[in-house]
C-alpha cells in the first residue's frame, strides 16, 4: 500500500476546526501533507464519503491478558479499526489486572505490534480491582496513563474515593477517574432494568437509582476535592440531570452514553436475549430519550462503545446465567448515524465531536480528534453516510454478542488511516 | 392453542377456557381402575428438570404415562453448565433423542423460551426462576371453576412473597384474564411496585381483605428472604400476614384455602388451617395431573377421538 494517497472530493467534517466542506486530503508520510489536489499521489474516489478525525473509545474491552478465548488485543485492535477507529481506552479489568506499569506496558505493546489502532490503557484505581487498596497510580503515570478506573464495580467507599481523587492531584490536573456508577447493595443478582418488564419477567431488576446514588456521590466528592470524574455508560434520566446541574456548577465531571443504551430499552428484553444484557441495564424509553437529549445538548460529553467480546457459549446460557455486555467497535459510527444522525436528533459534527474530538481530548490522546490540518498526524476514518446494511455475522472481533445482530443500519466505514497507513480499505482491515 | 405451552401471560382467555374443558375430560380417567388411554402412544416426552422439584415432575410424569406416551426423566442439579455443557448442548441432545416434548424446569427465568428457540419439540414450561410456572396456575383456575362454578367475577387473594413467586405471576396474569379480582397482599417488599400494571389490586392489610375474598391463595415463604432483608423475622411475618383460624373466620362461607405447596405449617399457613374442608390443596394436586394430560394432549395433537 502507497504511503502517499488522496481522498479526493470527499466532504470533510472535523469538528475540532469547525470544518465541513468537499476538499481533497491528501496522505503522506504519516500526515496530512495536503487539503489540495495532489499529483502522483495514489487517487481514492471519495466522492459522497466523509473523510473525519478518526474515532476514539473511551471504553474498550480488549481482554487480553487472560479472557483471549473471548478477544485479544490484535483481534480487538482489527475490530476498532474496521469500525473507524484510531485510538481506544483498552478497560484494565483483564487478568492480570492492569494495576501496575509492568501490564500498561504489555498492553501497549501488543497493540503496537499488531499495528491497527492505537490503545491507550486504562490503570486500576485499586489493586486487583478489589476495592480496597490503591493501585500505584503514580507508577502508572509515569508509564502514560490519564484515565484510571475499576470498570465493571464502582470505587466501593466515599472514603477511598475521595482519596484517590485527592492522591492523583500529585499528577497534573488531567488525570481522570472512570467509574462505573451502580451501587453494589442494589444490583447483586439483578439481571435487568427495574421495572414493569422485569416484573413481568420474573428477573431480579438493577434499580435506575442504584446508578442515580453514586452518581451523586461521585459529583459530590468531585465538587470537594476538586478532582475530575468521568461517568461511565450513563443510562438512567436523573443522572443525566445530575450531571446536567453539576456542570452548571463548574464541577469537573464528563460522562459517556452507549450506543446501545442511546437505542434498545427494557421492552427488548422481552425474548430474554442475552445480547441485551448490560450492566448498567437497557432501561425505559424515558431514560433512553434523556440520553439522547443529554448527548445533543452538551451534558453527555462522548460516546463510548463498552465494547464486551465473549464466547458464545457463554452467552447461550441461562439468561441470568449469562455474561453482561455487548460488542459495539464494528456497529458504534452505523448506530449513530442511523439511530441520531439521519433522524435529526443530532447534526454531524456533534456526532464527529462525541466519537471522536472529545474523547480524545478527555484521554489525552493529542494524536487524534483532529483537527485535520496539513502537518497533523494522519489519524482518519472515511465512511458512507448513507451505505445501507444488515449487521450480522461474521464480525472482525472475535465475539459475536452483538445487540445490534439482525438490525438496519445506513453509514458504513470505508477507510480507517492510522499514522498514515491505511488499515481499513473498500470496508476490510488491510492487515 | 400455541406449539408451546411457555407462560400464562401468552395464553388467550379462549385457550384457558379450552384447556380447562379437556382436563375436565380427563379427570375421570384418574378415577378409573385402569388409569390409562392411548391418546399419547408411541410419543415421547421427556421431564427435563434442571431444578429440584419431585411433585411437578411426578405429576407430569403420570399424565404423561395415563396418555400412554414413554417418559424420560432427564435430571440434573443445578445448571447444565455447571457441568461443563451449555443449555443449548444439552437441549441439542434431548433433541437427538427424539422427544417430542420437553417439560422444563429450571431455575433461571425464560429458560424455556430459550429452549424454543433450539429443538423442535414441544416445550412446556414446568417451571422457569421466578417467571411463570402455568401449569400450576391452570391447574388452580381449574379447582377454583370445579369448587365455585366460574372464573369471572370471583374475588381472589394472593398472599406472601410475590415477588419471587412464578405461582402468583401465573396464577394473576390467569385470573385477570378470566375476569377475577384479583389482590395481591403482603409485605410491600415482597410485592413488586410495578405489579398494579397486571391489572391487580394491592393491599398491606390482610384482615381488611379477608372478607371480601372467595379464594385466599396462600404462598410459600421462605425463611431465607429473611436473610435478605425482606422482613425482619418469620415470627413477625406470621404475626402480619400468616393465615390463622382466627383470620379464616372473617372470609364469606364456602370461601376456598389454597396453596401450592409444600407448605411451611405454622409459617404462611396454620396447620388446622390447612386441615380445614374449605382448604382444597389436596384437590389442587389431583386436578394438576388431569390438567397436564390436557396440556399434552393439546399440544401434542392426539385425535380428539382417541382420548375418551
Amino acid at each position: 500500500m502507497s504511503t502517499r494517497f488522496v481522498f479526493e472530493g470527499a466532504r470533510v467534517v472535523d469538528p475540532a476546526a469547525g470544518v465541513d466542506d468537499v476538499r481533497d486530503v491528501v496522505v503522506a508520510g504519516g500526515l496530512i501533507a495536503s487539503l489540495e489536489a495532489a499529483e502522483g499521489a495514489e487517487r481514492i474516489d471519495a466522492r459522497g464519503l466523509v473523510v473525519a478525525p478518526g474515532l476514539v473509545d473511551l471504553h474498550t474491552h480488549l481482554r487480553e491478558p487472560g479472557d483471549e478465548h473471548k478477544e485479544t488485543i490484535a483481534t480487538g485492535t482489527r475490530a476498532a479499526a474496521a469500525g473507524g477507529y484510531t485510538a481506544v481506552a483498552a478497560m484494565a479489568n483483564t487478568q492480570p489486572v492492569a494495576d501496575n506499569a509492568a501490564v500498561i506496558q504489555a498492553v501497549r505493546e501488543l497493540a503496537e505490534a499488531a499495528g491497527l489502532c492505537e490503545v491507550y490503557p486504562v490503570g486500576a484505581i485499586t489493586k486487583r480491582l478489589d476495592g480496597e487498596q490503591l493501585a500505584e497510580m503514580g507508577e502508572m503515570v509515569e508509564a502514560g496513563v490519564r484515565v484510571f478506573s475499576d470498570d465493571g464495580h464502582p470505587v466501593p467507599t466515599a472514603r477511598l474515593l475521595r482519596n484517590a481523587l485527592r492522591y492523583v492531584k500529585a499528577f497534573g490536573d488531567e488525570v481522570v477517574l472512570a467509574e462505573h456508577a451502580e451501587d453494589p447493595s442494589l444490583v447483586e443478582g439483578g439481571h435487568m432494568h427495574e421495572g414493569v418488564v422485569s416484573a413481568a419477567l420474573g428477573v431480579a431488576g438493577r434499580p435506575a437509582e442504584a446508578e442515580e446514588i453514586v452518581v451523586a456521590r461521585d459529583l459530590a466528592l468531585a465538587r470537594a476535592t476538586g478532582g475530575r470524574i468521568h461517568l461511565c455508560h450513563l443510562s438512567s434520566a436523573r443522572s443525566v440531570e445530575l450531571v446536567r446541574r453539576a456542570k452548571s456548577e463548574g464541577i469537573r465531571v464528563t460522562a459517556e452514553v452507549t450506543p446501545h443504551h442511546l437505542t434498545f430499552t427494557d421492552e427488548d428484553l422481552r425474548t430474554y436475549d442475552a445480547n441485551l444484557k448490560m450492566n448498567p441495564p437497557l432501561r425505559s424509553a424515558d431514560d433512553r430519550d434523556a440520553l439522547r437529549a443529554g448527548l445533543a445538548d452538551g451534558t453527555i460529553d462522548a460516546v463510548a462503545t463498552d465494547h464486551a467480546p465473549h464466547a458464545i457459549e457463554e452467552k447461550e446460557a441461562e439468561f441470568d446465567r449469562a455474561p453482561p455486555g455487548t460488542i459495539g467497535l464494528e456497529t458504534a459510527l452505523g448506530v449513530i448515524l442511523t439511530e441520531l444522525v439521519h433522524p435529526g436528533i443530532i447534526p454531524l459534527a456533534r456526532a464527529l465531536d462525541v466519537l471522536s474530538r472529545t474523547p480524545a481530548r478527555i484521554l489525552g490522546a493529542g494524536d487524534h480528534g483532529g483537527p485535520i490540518e496539513v502537518g497533523r498526524p494522519a489519524n482518519l476514518v472515511v465512511f458512507d453516510p448513507n451505505h445501507g446494511w444488515v449487521v450480522d455475522a461474521p464480525f472482525v472481533s472475535k465475539g459475536r454478542n452483538s445487540a445490534f445482530l439482525g438490525r438496519q443500519l445506513r453509514g458504513r466505514v470505508t477507510h480507517t488511516v492510522l499514522r498514515g497507513a491505511l488499515v481499513v480499505a473498500d470496508g476490510k482491515p488491510t492487515r | 392453542m400455541n406449539e408451546h405451552l411457555l407462560s400464562m401471560h401468552d395464553l388467550s382467555s379462549t385457550d384457558v377456557t379450552r384447556i380447562l374443558d379437556t382436563a375436565e375430560s380427563f379427570r375421570e380417567v384418574g378415577t378409573r381402575v385402569i388409569k390409562k388411554v392411548p391418546a399419547l402412544r408411541g410419543r415421547t416426552v421427556v421431564n427435563f428438570f434442571l431444578e429440584n422439584s419431585t411433585r411437578t415432575r411426578i405429576s407430569f410424569e403420570l399424565a404423561a404415562k395415563r396418555l400412554s406416551a414413554d417418559v424420560i426423566n432427564f435430571s440434573a442439579g443445578g445448571s447444565s453448565v455447571a457441568k461443563g455443557e451449555s443449555l443449548k448442548d444439552t437441549a441439542l441432545t434431548l433433541q437427538a433423542m427424539g422427544a417430542d416434548a420437553i417439560v422444563i424446569r429450571h431455575s433461571s427465568s425464560g429458560s424455556p423460551l430459550q429452549l424454543t428457540r433450539w429443538v423442535d419439540a414441544h416445550v412446556l414450561n414446568a417451571g422457569d426462576g421466578t417467571h411463570e410456572h402455568p401449569t400450576q396456575g391452570l391447574l388452580d383456575l381449574y379447582t377454583m371453576r370445579e369448587r365455585l362454578g366460574r372464573l369471572e367475577g370471583l374475588r381472589v387473594g394472593i398472599v406472601g412473597d410475590v415477588l419471587h413467586s412464578r405461582v402468583a405471576r401465573s396464577l394473576s396474569f390467569g385470573l385477570v384474564k378470566m375476569g377475577a379480582e384479583v389482590t395481591l397482599v403482603g409485605p410491600p417488599t415482597l410485592i413488586p411496585p410495578d405489579a398494579p400494571v397486571w391489572g391487580v389490586q394491592v393491599s398491606y392489610d390482610i384482615e381488611g381483605v379477608l372478607p371480601k375474598l372467595d379464594v385466599c391463595y396462600v404462598l410459600r415463604v421462605q425463611r431465607e428472604r429473611q436473610r435478605l432483608e425482606y422482613f425482619p423475622s418469620v415470627r413477625e411475618y406470621a404475626r402480619l400476614f400468616g393465615i390463622t383460624r382466627e383470620r379464616v373466620a372473617l372470609m364469606p362461607e364456602g370461601g376456598l384455602i389454597m396453596h401450592p405447596g409444600p407448605m411451611n405449617r405454622g409459617v404462611e399457613i396454620d396447620s388446622d388451617v390447612a386441615d380445614l374442608p374449605r382448604s382444597v390443596i389436596e384437590e389442587q394436586v389431583t386436578n394438576g395431573i388431569a390438567v397436564r394430560m390436557a396440556l399434552l394432549f393439546l399440544l401434542l395433537g392426539g385425535a380428539r377421538g382417541e382420548a375418551a
